[in-house]
């Protein structure tokens, strides 16, 4: 039994943060260079944030923590997500 | 009519046993921040990398052949489950770290599968910790950290790593993986020590 969701299960996370859907984004993963559309990561909801995992390498692509004053948003597993203009 | 306050609900409801903003369980719930490593115990191996660099190893049999303690404690998660008066079988890090020569006052705690957490050297001593290998009779499972995790009960569960391959002491504090989004460096439930800041 996979203990992960897809990468739609980080939108509502994320539309807290950005004005765009970037599960619909292209991302490029910082550890094994696999770029796709950020839906197809691994989301990790059942945790003390939300972690993305490239679906290819497992490396962290993303994290969110919404603490009661502050979201911690770490990007550095992802060398790129590109969103097309709209 | 009792004489008892129906607010009193001793340990059955957590009560005292409860630090603020905790409620109780009785379920033993997963927490995962990536895919579970299945580790076999012929693979295992747990390293102390002391502040000089020096290693000290032990391999599954080398921890089996170590005493081993039945431990009764209770334990928070930051995700305000607490689950009272669990039980398990492990090794202390008093006998694990008593030959080996650091002056180190921090620890990182490595898990296979590169999830990490920082302690204080000193809350890995005195009985305050140990490498768990058995849950309720059991030999750990995988998804809840086996074949070994760290147990740190006194402090939010975060910091009891699960599938722990080594220690790094280290005279400075560098924060782990939950450390480094937000989480506080130190985790003390009694004091609600969740957040940054806190």
């Amino acid at each position: 039994m996979s203990n992960y969701l897809d990468g739609n299960a980080a939108a509502g996370a994320l539309s807290e943060l950005f004005a765009v859907d970037l599960t619909a984004a292209i991302a490029q993963c910082n550890g094994c260079g696999n770029t796709t559309v950020f839906a197809e990561s691994r989301v990790y909801v059942d945790a003390p944030g939300t972690v993305a995992r490239c679906a290819g390498c497992d490396t962290v692509l993303l994290r969110v923590v919404t603490t009661p004053t502050n979201t911690y948003l770490d990007l550095r597993g992802l060398t790129y997500l590109r969103v097309p203009n709209s | 009519m009792g004489i008892v306050s129906p607010g009193f609900t001793g340990r059955r409801g957590g009560g005292k046993d409860l630090p603020p903003g905790q409620y109780l369980t009785h379920e033993f719930p997963v927490l995962s921040a990536g895919p579970t490593p299945h580790i076999l115990t012929d693979h295992w191996e747990f390293t102390v990398t002391t502040e000089t660099g020096e290693k000290y190893k032990w391999d599954w049999a080398a921890l089996m052949a170590l005493p081993a303690e039945e431990i009764t404690k209770d334990i928070h998660c930051v995700t305000r489950w607490s689950k009272l008066q669990t039980t398990w079988k492990g090794v202390s890090l008093d006998t694990l770290l008593a030959d080996v020569e650091t002056g180190a006052d921090f620890a990182m705690a490595h898990s296979y599968g590169g999830y990490t957490t920082n302690l204080p050297l000193d809350d890995l001593l005195d009985g305050q910790s140990w490498i768990a290998y058995e849950y309720d009779g059991e030999p750990l499972d995988p998804e809840h950290g086996g074949p070994a995790r760290l147990l740190v009960p006194h402090l939010y569960f975060w910091k009891s790593a699960k599938w722990v391959r080594g220690l790094v002491l280290s005279d400075t504090e560098d924060l782990g993986f939950w450390e480094t989004a937000g989480y506080h460096e130190y985790g003390d439930p009694w004091k609600e020590q969740r957040y940054a800041g806190d």
